[in-house]
């Protein structure tokens, strides 16, 4: 017994040495650390208490990112997941061109988001962008997306649910092949409508995909931030500015690294209650084999 | 016996040609940025090759650490882990950071004195407002730029103005911008007369305005700023007008990079960008430009930019004569002059302009002339302590006031009451 215990832990040594040292530690590192103040030069670091979690409520900029996030999110997320179920259900079936159209929506995903985002600078340059040039046809003005506050935020996530649709189909598309054809048959000769099957039979039994990529989602919408750093730096005046953006702009641009310990925190935190509430509520409605 | 005791000599000469090789020769690192295209990095490698070879006794790896703000985040995290170059090419701009984290030492106590006069005190003065504190020398002007104006010369002919005429005022700017704004029969611009980019990092540009209008920005201790100041909010509101009351300048914030390219495409007919692109300007504008001074208010202005040699503290008194011997090198007018063929870069010390290199040079790209004589009139960048931060609260506000959603002297007020709370502590 106590040697198959020491056999156990030793199998199980290698994984935990990898997630402590990337994981836990720097967790519990930066939760420490958010209760100091950032070191600088000649002037050591202190402990401050809550200092940095009170200056954290009181800075708009913070209210302004998480704000954002929520928009960012409420926008990619249903949208990049909803279009993903379309285009899965579109190339499932015996269309013409199938091979290609699946290439075609699968083909944002392989590009690094960098170079998608190099792309959409060029859609929405006002003026000769393509965006503009296809609005000019119809003798629209030519509009500034990226440079208005109200708009600019809703352009970056256009770009989001562009990227992630494809890769989300993918898993859609693997989901769809294992629905027994029998249930659909079956569902035929009771004389079903196709929305009554897609209501009835499809969406249930890819529901833990569906729960599996709403978890990917969510994630990505608090995580996807490479293109903001292309195409706004978080402007203007912070419209797109997210939580994870500031936390970068915080730490390693002003280099004030206690305070971007406490934003972090902040962000595990969030995650933590998404990804926990997501599984215990979904769960219920989830259909298991 | 005989031969083992002669393996152990042989051996102990060995370990001790092993040990003293390292003392004789001097190591050395450096880190640097690449802000431009073209040959910047193979440029850099290249001198390097060229004065180990005339120096055996120093060895020095260039590394290149990606864009300026990678640059210092490499630099700062080396620092901090205890293991930092030995030199870096750093923003001008940081300089108070860079003293603040207690990183850098100043030039001055490994140069001899005479060459205290002729190198140190032979950089144009407008490089060096940022780069000395207290008489002392932190930053070696290297890649350094200052923005300057591009016009379309077949635009003005189109729109009846004199080609070879660059607006040389404000008021100018205006008159000639709204003659080559052009709409189309349904209101629509078709061409804009001026674009000031104004996205990411507007207040480089908004210098541009401020400067000629008498307006600094940062008190030359790195201790305090002006943002709100009637100069100031009179340069921003100028910038906004452009767009709002004149109409000669895409509403919103305009972004950076797109900015050469909507020069070539005939969507704006004067842009405002760095020196930095002449080269790219020049070899891919479809047709003649003029490269001139940013328009003048009271006076003409620009700030300058870019980037300085930065010596760091931890490392060996050895290793700093030879890093500093190895920049005066580097800045020494040979080298400097194929550096500013190379990427653009402006010659920061008026020796390098006499090199036969760099004669033959300005008569082939005469705009290159343009930067180093409006270095006359030019002023520092923006350089004070937290300056990523307080930059930020200014890029804030001006993109703002670019994109309508605050008017300028709020905009400009509220900046200057962030900047002044993140300065706090070193009044």
């Amino acid at each position: 017994m106590r040697r198959e215990t020491i056999h156990a832990w030793l199998m199980l040594l290698p994984a935990l040495v990898v997630l402590a040292t990337f994981m836990h530690v720097p967790a519990v590192e930066t939760i420490i650390a958010s209760f100091w103040s950032t070191a600088r030069g000649a002037r050591p670091s202190h402990f401050v208490g809550l200092k940095n979690y009170e200056r954290m409520i009181a800075d708009p900029v913070f209210w302004q990112a998480m704000r954002n996030n929520l928009v960012y999110a409420l926008v990619t997320v249903p949208l990049s997941m909803g279009l993903a179920l379309v285009m899965a259900l579109l190339v499932q079936g015996r269309v013409a061109g199938r091979a290609f159209l699946r290439m075609a929506f699968f083909t944002p995903t392989v590009l690094p988001l960098i170079a998608v985002a190099n792309i959409w600078i060029f859609f929405y340059t006002p003026g000769f962008g393509l965006i503009d040039q296809i609005r000019g046809l119809f003798g629209l003005h030519a509009q500034n997306l990226l440079g208005t506050g109200s708009t600019a935020l809703y352009a970056v996530a256009a770009v989001a649910v562009w990227k992630e649709a494809g890769f989300f189909m993918i898993f859609y598309l693997a989901a769809l092949q294992t629905i027994p054809p029998t249930l659909i048959e079956a569902a035929r000769l009771e004389g079903a409508s196709r929305w009554q099957i897609f209501r009835r039979i499809t969406l249930p039994m890819i529901m833990p995909t569906t729960l599996f990529i709403s978890v990917n989602a969510v994630i990505d919408a608090v995580r996807l931030v490479d293109h903001i750093f292309q195409m706004t730096q978080g402007g203007p005046d912070n419209a797109t500015n997210i939580l994870f953006f500031y936390i970068y702009r915080v730490g390693f641009q002003f280099w004030d690294t206690a305070y971007a310990a406490t934003l972090t925190v902040v962000m595990i935190v969030i995650l933590s209650l998404l990804a926990l509430g997501q599984v215990v509520l979904i769960d219920r409605r989830v259909h298991y084999k | 016996m005989t031969l083992f005791r002669l393996t152990t000599t042989l051996g102990a000469t060995a370990v001790a040609a092993l040990l003293a090789a390292p003392a004789m020769a001097v190591d050395l690192q450096f880190f640097f940025p690449v802000a431009v295209g073209g040959g910047a990095a193979q440029t850099i490698q290249d001198l390097t090759t060229e004065y180990m070879k005339a120096h055996p006794g120093v060895d020095i790896k260039p590394v290149y650490t990606g864009d300026y703000t990678s640059t210092i985040a490499k630099a700062l995290t080396a620092a901090k882990g205890g293991n930092p170059p030995q030199l870096a090419v750093i923003g001008a701009a940081e300089l108070y950071d860079l003293i603040d984290e207690d990183m850098v030492v100043p030039f001055d106590d490994y140069v001899s004195a005479d060459k205290k006069q002729s190198w140190l005190g032979g950089f144009y003065p407008a490089f060096m407002a940022n780069s000395q504190v207290d008489g002392k020398t932190y930053g070696i002007p290297f890649q350094r730029s200052t923005p300057v104006m591009y016009w379309n010369k077949d635009a003005f002919k189109k729109a009846g103005l004199d080609p070879d005429h660059a607006p040389a005022s404000w008021d100018e700017l205006v008159a000639d911008a709204q003659k080559l704004t052009v709409r189309d029969a349904g209101g629509k611009v078709t061409q804009w007369g001026v674009r000031i980019p104004t996205a990411g990092f507007p207040y480089w540009l908004f210098q541009g305005l401020a400067i000629p209008n008498g307006a600094t920005l940062g008190a030359p201790d790195g201790k305090s700023v002006a943002f709100d100041s009637p100069a100031a909010i009179e340069a921003a509101q100028f910038m906004a007008d452009l767009t709002t009351k004149y109409k000669v300048m895409e509403p919103g914030t305009l972004d950076w990079g797109a900015t050469p390219k909507a020069f070539f495409e005939g969507n704006a007919a004067i842009i405002w960008t760095t020196t930095g692109n002449l080269t790219n300007i020049t070899k891919n504008a479809p047709f003649p430009f003029g490269v001139g001074f940013l328009p003048a208010k009271k006076t003409f202005g620009a700030p300058t930019g870019g980037g300085n040699w930065y010596l760091f503290k931890q490392s060996t008194d050895e290793q700093k004569k030879a890093a500093v011997d190895f920049v005066q090198w580097m800045t020494a007018p040979e080298q400097a002059a194929k550096w500013t063929m190379a990427t653009g870069y402006v010659a920061p010390r008026p020796d390098d302009w006499e090199t036969p290199a760099l004669k033959d040079y300005v008569t082939k790209v005469p705009g290159a002339l343009v930067a180093r004589d409006q270095l006359k009139y030019a002023g520092p960048e923006l350089t004070v302590y937290q300056n990523v931060a307080v930059t930020q609260y200014l890029n804030d506000a001006l993109e703002a006031i670019m994109s309508g959603q605050k008017d300028v002297a709020t905009a400009l007020k509220d900046a200057q009451a962030k900047a002044t709370a993140a300065l706090a502590s070193y009044q």
